[in-house]
C-alpha cells in the first residue's frame, strides 16, 4: 500500500509547445496520439475495465453452500448488506476507524509539516527523508513493528508498568485503538506531504509583513498560515481517509480475525467462506464510496478554495 | 527563516520517535539470540538472519518478488513512454479521459483490484500464475511510471528533436538518440518507483498469488497471521535495510522530495 495518490498535484499541463501540424502530414498526426497510447489503452481496457465490470456482475449473482455461484441477476447481496446488523457493525467500524485516523493524521501531520518548513537546510532534508521514507517500506514490516510494541509483554506495556503508570497491561492488539494507532503511523506521511506541498506555495514575505505590522507568533499562525494550508490539510485528509477506509494488511494483523473492517470482510468472504458474490458486493460498495469521496471532496475543495489553486 | 521554539522541537522529536519506533523495534528484535521474541540483551546475534537462508519458502518468495518487480516495471515503462509522449505533445479529443483512465488505478482500492483480478484470472485460466501477477502489477504501478515520464517529456525542449529531424534523422533514430536520452532521468526514476511499489504490494497480491507463486510481502503477511516469531522480524529487518539502501540511491538520483511531492522537472 505504498501508493502515493497525490490528489493535490494535477497532471502537468502539456501540449502548450505542440507545433501546428504541416498540411501534408495532417492525417498521420491525427492518429499519432491514439497509436502511441494504444498499447496502454489495450492493457487498461482488457485488464482494468473488464475485470471491474465482471466484479459488478458477480456481485449480482447469488450463492448457495451446496450449489455454488448461481448465474442469476438479483440485488440480494446488496439487500443482505443493507439489512443485516453484522454488516452495519463492520461498515460503521470501518468508518469510525477511518475518521479517527484522518483526524489524528491532521492533528499530527499538519504541525509537523510546518515545523519542517521552519528548519534549516541540512536538518530539513534529513528530517523530511525520515518522515517520507516509511512510505517506501513495506506496510507489513511497519505493522509487524506495532504488533511487537503492542503485545501484552510488548515494549509499550513493559515501559508503562516500569514507570508505574499502569498496574496491568493495556490490551492494544485486537482493539480499535491499536488499529487506529498503527494505521495513523502508516498514513500520516501522506498528510505531511500534502500540507508540505501547500506550504511551499506560501510567500514567506506575507508572514514577515504580519509580524512587522505587530502580529504575535500565534496570531500569524492562526490568521496568516492556517488559512493558506487548509486546502492542503483537506486534500491530505481525502487521501488518508480513502486509504484508511480500504486498508487491509494493518487491520488484518492488528485487528485479528474478530475485529473485522470492510476490506478484511471482503477477504474472508472470498478466501474463507467462498461466498464470492457477497464479497464482490462489499468490494463494489467500497469502490463506490471511495470514488464518491475522492471525486466529491476534490470538487468541493477546489471550488471552495479556487483562488488558492490558481 | 525563523527557527522553531522549544515546544515545536519537542513535538518534532516525539513525532519522529513515533514514526521510527516500530521500524527500529523490528530491526533490534531481529538480532535477538533467543528462540523467542525479545530484545538482544545478551548481545546481538545473526542467528535469525541465517535462519532465513534455511527457509526455502522465504528465499523463493524473495526471488519471485525481485523478478516480478523487474519484469512488471519494465513492461510498465515500455507502455508508458509512448503514452506519455502522446499526452505531453498532442491535443486530441479524449486526451483528458485517457489520462484519467491511466491514473485511475490510484483511486481504486487495492482490495477491490485483488477481487476483480482473482475472478478475472480464474475465468481466463491465468489464476495463480506468474503471468497473472505481472499483468496485475503493471496496472497498479503504471500511474507512478507515467507521472514521472510525463513530467520529463513535458519539460523537454523540442527544438533539439526538430534539429535532428531536419538533419535527416528518421523518427526512430530521433527517438532513440535524442528524445530517450533527454527523458531518461524521468524514465529511470519512474522505473525505480514502479519497482518499489510492485515489491511492496500486498493487499492485491494476496488474492492473486498461489502457494507456488507468491511474493515476499504476501508470504510474510500469511506467516504473521499464524504466528509472530523472530524469523519474521529478521525477514522484515532485511526488507527494511534493502528499502533504505534503495531510498538513499533514489534520493541521490532524483531527490526523494521531488519524487514524492510529485513536482516535475524544476
Amino acid at each position: 500500500m505504498t501508493a502515493v495518490p497525490n490528489a493535490g498535484a494535477a497532471a502537468p499541463d502539456p501540449a502548450a509547445a505542440t507545433t501546428p501540424p504541416a498540411a501534408g502530414a495532417a492525417a498521420p498526426r491525427l492518429w499519432a496520439p491514439y497509436l502511441l497510447s494504444l498499447p496502454a489503452l489495450m492493457l487498461f481496457g482488457g485488464l482494468l475495465v473488464v475485470p471491474l465490470a465482471m466484479t459488478v456482475l458477480l456481485s449480482l449473482n447469488s450463492f448457495g453452500f451446496y450449489t455454488g455461484i448461481q448465474d442469476v441477476w438479483q440485488l440480494g447481496n446488496y439487500i443482505d448488506i443493507l439489512t443485516d446488523g453484522y454488516f452495519h457493525e463492520v461498515f460503521l467500524r470501518t468508518f469510525r476507524i477511518a475518521v479517527s485516523v484522518t483526524l489524528l493524521s491532521a492533528v499530527l501531520g499538519a504541525p509537523e509539516a510546518y515545523v519542517l518548513r521552519r528548519m534549516n537546510t541540512p536538518w530539513r532534508g534529513i528530517c523530511l527523508l525520515i518522515v517520507l521514507g516509511p512510505l517506501l517500506i513495506s506496510v507489513v514490516s511497519r505493522t509487524l513493528g506495532w504488533a511487537l510494541l503492542f503485545g501484552s509483554t510488548g515494549l509499550i506495556n513493559q515501559g508503562l508498568m516500569a514507570v508505574g503508570l499502569i498496574a496491568t497491561p493495556i490490551e492494544f492488539m485486537y482493539t480499535e485503538t491499536g488499529v487506529v494507532i498503527a494505521l495513523t503511523h502508516v498514513l500520516v506521511p501522506f498528510m505531511v506531504l500534502s500540507v508540505w506541498a501547500s506550504l511551499q506555495r506560501i510567500d514567506p514575505q506575507v508572514e514577515n509583513a504580519a509580524v512587522s505590522l505587530g502580529a504575535g507568533p500565534f496570531t500569524v499562525l492562526r490568521r496568516v498560515v492556517l488559512p493558506q494550508v487548509v486546502p492542503g490539510i483537506l486534500s491530505g485528509s481525502i487521501i488518508v481517509f480513502a486509504l484508511a477506509a480500504s486498508a487491509f494488511a494493518t487491520p488484518a494483523i492488528i485487528g485479528g480475525r474478530r475485529l473485522k473492517v470492510a476490506a478484511t470482510l471482503a477477504y474472508d468472504e472470498f478466501l474463507n467462506t467462498l461466498n464470492w458474490p457477497l464479497g464482490a458486493a462489499v468490494a463494489v460498495l467500497l469502490l463506490l464510496a471511495n470514488i464518491l469521496i475522492i471525486v466529491g471532496c476534490n470538487r468541493l475543495v477546489e471550488r471552495r478554495y479556487k483562488q488558492v489553486f490558481e | 527563516m525563523t527557527r522553531n521554539g522549544p515546544l515545536a522541537l519537542t513535538f518534532h522529536v516525539l513525532f519522529l520517535g513515533f514514526l521510527l519506533a516500530p521500524i527500529l523495534v523490528v530491526c533490534v528484535v531481529a538480532f535477538t539470540p533467543e528462540g523467542y521474541l525479545s530484545l538482544p540483551t545478551r548481545g546481538p546475534s545473526l542467528r535469525w538472519f541465517a535462519a532465513i537462508g534455511n527457509n526455502p519458502e522465504f528465499v523463493r518468495a524473495f526471488r519471485d518478488s525481485l523478478l516480478l518487480g523487474a519484469v512488471s516495471s519494465t513492461l510498465a515503462i515500455a507502455v508508458s513512454i509512448p503514452a506519455a509522449l502522446a499526452i505531453a505533445r498532442h491535443r486530441f479529443p479524449g486526451r483528458e479521459a485517457i489520462t484519467a483512465l491511466f491514473l485511475s488505478p490510484l483511486m481504486v482500492p487495492h482490495i477491490v483490484l485483488g477481487i476483480a483480478f482473482l475472478r478475472f484470472f480464474t475465468q481466463i485460466g491465468l489464476g495463480g500464475t506468474f503471468a497473472g501477477l505481472v499483468l496485475s502489477h503493471v496496472i497498479i504501478i503504471l500511474p507512478f511510471a507515467l507521472r514521472l515520464i510525463l513530467a520529463a517529456s513535458t519539460g523537454m525542449d523540442r527544438a533539439v528533436e526538430n534539429a535532428a529531424m531536419s538533419l535527416g534523422a528518421s523518427a526512430w533514430t530521433t527517438f532513440r538518440r535524442v528524445t530517450l536520452p533527454l527523458i531518461l532521468p524521468g524514465v529511470a526514476s519512474g522505473w525505480v518507483l514502479a519497482f518499489i511499489n510492485s515489491f511492496d504490494e500486498v493487499t492485491m497480491t494476496v488474492f492473486i498469488a498461489s502457494p507456488e507463486t507468491t511474493t515476499l510481502p504476501v508470504r510474510l503477511f500469511l506467516y504473521i497471521q499464524d504466528n509472530i516469531d523472530p524469523l519474521v522480524a529478521a525477514v522484515s529487518a532485511a526488507l527494511i535495510f534493502l528499502t533504505v539502501a534503495a531510498m538513499l540511491a533514489l534520493d541521490r538520483l532524483y531527490g526523494l522530495e521531488r519524487l514524492l511531492v510529485g513536482r516535475g522537472q524544476e
